[in-house]
């Protein structure tokens, strides 16, 4: 999943603020899950910022709703008439989320109420972690299922380095050092051998240093 | 012949060889390096400069190379990966071979989050391993990381640190390996104080006929008072700095004296270790006792090879 916070509460209300009549649209895939923009944080947000509103003299009124998905046009063309009686929209989704609205709403303020953090896992009720850095060439058969790219705080694919202490990464001794894990699970499988050759050099362009990406699947163009 | 540097002479003729570390200073003031160098030069086969040390901005190693050959004293270039992509690495790499610099150590770098600018991007395009054999490509076909030719010799003399007391300790011995296979001619290892467990790992090192294959030159790290050993015991990552070190230097009355001899007691004991070529001296602003415990070691006059 993609997971996100939602921004300190201070913050958006100096963003709301002055922007008249506000939607406040969740979403209820990612960012439910991460329990910072789905349907019940967009109510409780909205909520809050109308009794700021409120407090502040300001009587604009302050909706709230949520879509399925803010990432597909299907689902965000469902807003079309609630948008259309507000000024602004404060979106809950993922950076892409805020950025579909924006392009299908161009004559309206659309802003953004939560910081899209990585692409991880729920490990516990309220703890998330990295997993995934969408890098674009996924090299995890190499790595016994552990991925160095989005693990190693030097991004090592020859680790680990010098900083590896007690199962630790030098950056922390909160953070696990993936490459202590990679090794303890390529020794249960009996694999560690894979590690005797040197790990080429990446192709980075496919993790987005060759620009923006896209993919286009032909067979299933309309 | 690799590179034809002092460094590499000494080591091939078969003599104990003497490194020492010389940091570059937070300006632009070239005296403070060739102080340094000057100071060291009849006690050192070559100097290393450190490169952002600790990730901490300073004048850049390449510089720092330069005025040290300026006063006669042969450089080892150290580089990090965390700085430099590989157009950077190459490009510096031809441009130390045109200055005639003729040893590079070859660096993953202290992550970022350590030194003054915490914030900053780390690159880490490629890391140290990937980054030896692109030296030694360089050096041996002539040719850059992307398969691409060029014309003309850097002849490097290319080296690598280990650090035998990193975790997981099994494992480091394969990633010296790595490091032999993608191209180390010589090895700086961290600095030593847990004599014990460093003699475990260059057992395991002789075992995989790793001694035979590159030069491992020991490392050290004169340490001043016991409040500097219990910081590198606390505080450096892949540190072993052993409680009876932090006891003798406690108890010490003249703590500064009583690390001078802990240091020539591992020096001793070091060139007791089958497979030790020479030692390096990491003397982080202390360079002035350098010359002291080269002379009291036994490792003086240096060798002209």
């Amino acid at each position: 999943m993609i997971t996100l916070e939602q921004k300190k509460f201070e913050d958006i209300e100096k963003m709301t603020k002055g922007c008249g009549r506000l939607l406040v649209l969740g979403c209820e895939t990612c960012a439910a899950m991460s329990l910072a923009g789905g349907k019940k944080q967009a109510e409780a947000l909205a909520a809050a910022i109308g009794m700021a509103r409120k407090m502040s003299g300001d009587k604009s009124e302050v909706l709230y709703d949520a879509v399925a998905r803010q990432c597909e046009p299907e689902f965000i063309d469902l807003t079309e008439k609630e948008v259309a009686q507000c000024d602004g929209v404060l979106s809950l989704a993922c950076g892409a989320g805020v950025q579909l609205l924006a392009e299908r709403f161009p004559d309206k303020v659309i802003l953004p109420g939560c910081n899209t953090t990585f692409l991880g896992v729920t490990e516990k009720l309220g703890v998330w972690s990295e997993r995934c850095a969408g890098c674009g060439d996924c090299i995890l058969d190499k790595t016994a299922g552990l991925c160095p790219i989005a693990r190693c705080s030097k991004q090592l694919l020859n680790g680990p380095c010098g900083g590896s202490m007690d199962g630790k990464c030098e950056i922390s001794k909160e953070v696990d050092c993936v490459w202590q894990l990679i090794i303890d699970r390529l020794t249960k499988l009996n694999r560690l051998e894979m590690l005797e050759e040197i790990f080429p050099v990446k192709d980075w362009s496919p993790a987005g240093h060759g620009g923006p990406r896209k993919m286009v699947r032909e067979d299933l163009e309309s | 012949m690799k590179s034809g540097s002092n460094l590499e002479r000494i080591l091939e003729s078969g003599q104990f060889a003497v490194t020492a570390e010389c940091g570059p200073p937070k300006g632009p003031a070239p005296a403070v390096v060739k102080r340094k160098g000057d100071l060291l030069k009849f006690c050192c086969d070559a100097l290393n400069v450190t490169d952002n040390q600790t990730a901490i901005v300073r004048m850049s190693s390449m510089s720092g190379c330069v005025l040290l050959k300026e006063v006669g004293v042969e450089p080892v270039l150290q580089m990090v990966v965390r700085d430099r992509n590989r157009l950077a690495l190459q490009g510096d790499l031809i441009g130390a071979a045109a200055l005639g610099i003729r040893n590079v150590l070859c660096l993953s770098g202290d992550h970022q989050r350590f030194g003054n600018h915490p914030t900053a991007k780390g690159v880490y395009d490629i890391d140290s391993i990937q980054f030896l054999q692109m030296v030694k490509t360089m050096r041996d076909e002539h040719q850059f990381i992307n398969g691409e030719e060029f014309s003309g010799d850097t002849p490097f003399f290319i080296g690598a640190a280990a650090n035998p007391f990193a975790d997981p300790f099994q494992f480091r011995v394969t990633r010296l390996a790595k490091k032999v296979k993608a191209g180390a001619d010589f090895i700086q290892t961290q600095g030593i104080f847990d004599i014990a467990k460093f003699v475990e790992w260059m057992t395991m090192v002789r075992d995989r006929g790793l001694d035979e294959k590159t030069h491992i030159l020991a490392g050290l790290i004169p340490i001043k008072s016991v409040g500097m050993a219990r910081y590198m015991r606390n505080n450096v990552s892949g540190l072993s700095v052993p409680q009876a070190i932090v006891e003798r230097m406690g108890d010490a009355k003249d703590p500064k004296e009583e690390g001078v001899q802990i240091c020539l007691e591992t020096i001793e004991q070091l060139k007791e270790v089958e497979g030790i070529h020479g030692v390096h001296i990491m003397a982080v602003a202390w360079e002035d006792i350098v010359p002291r415990i080269v002379e009291e070691a036994g490792l003086m006059p240096r060798p002209m090879v």
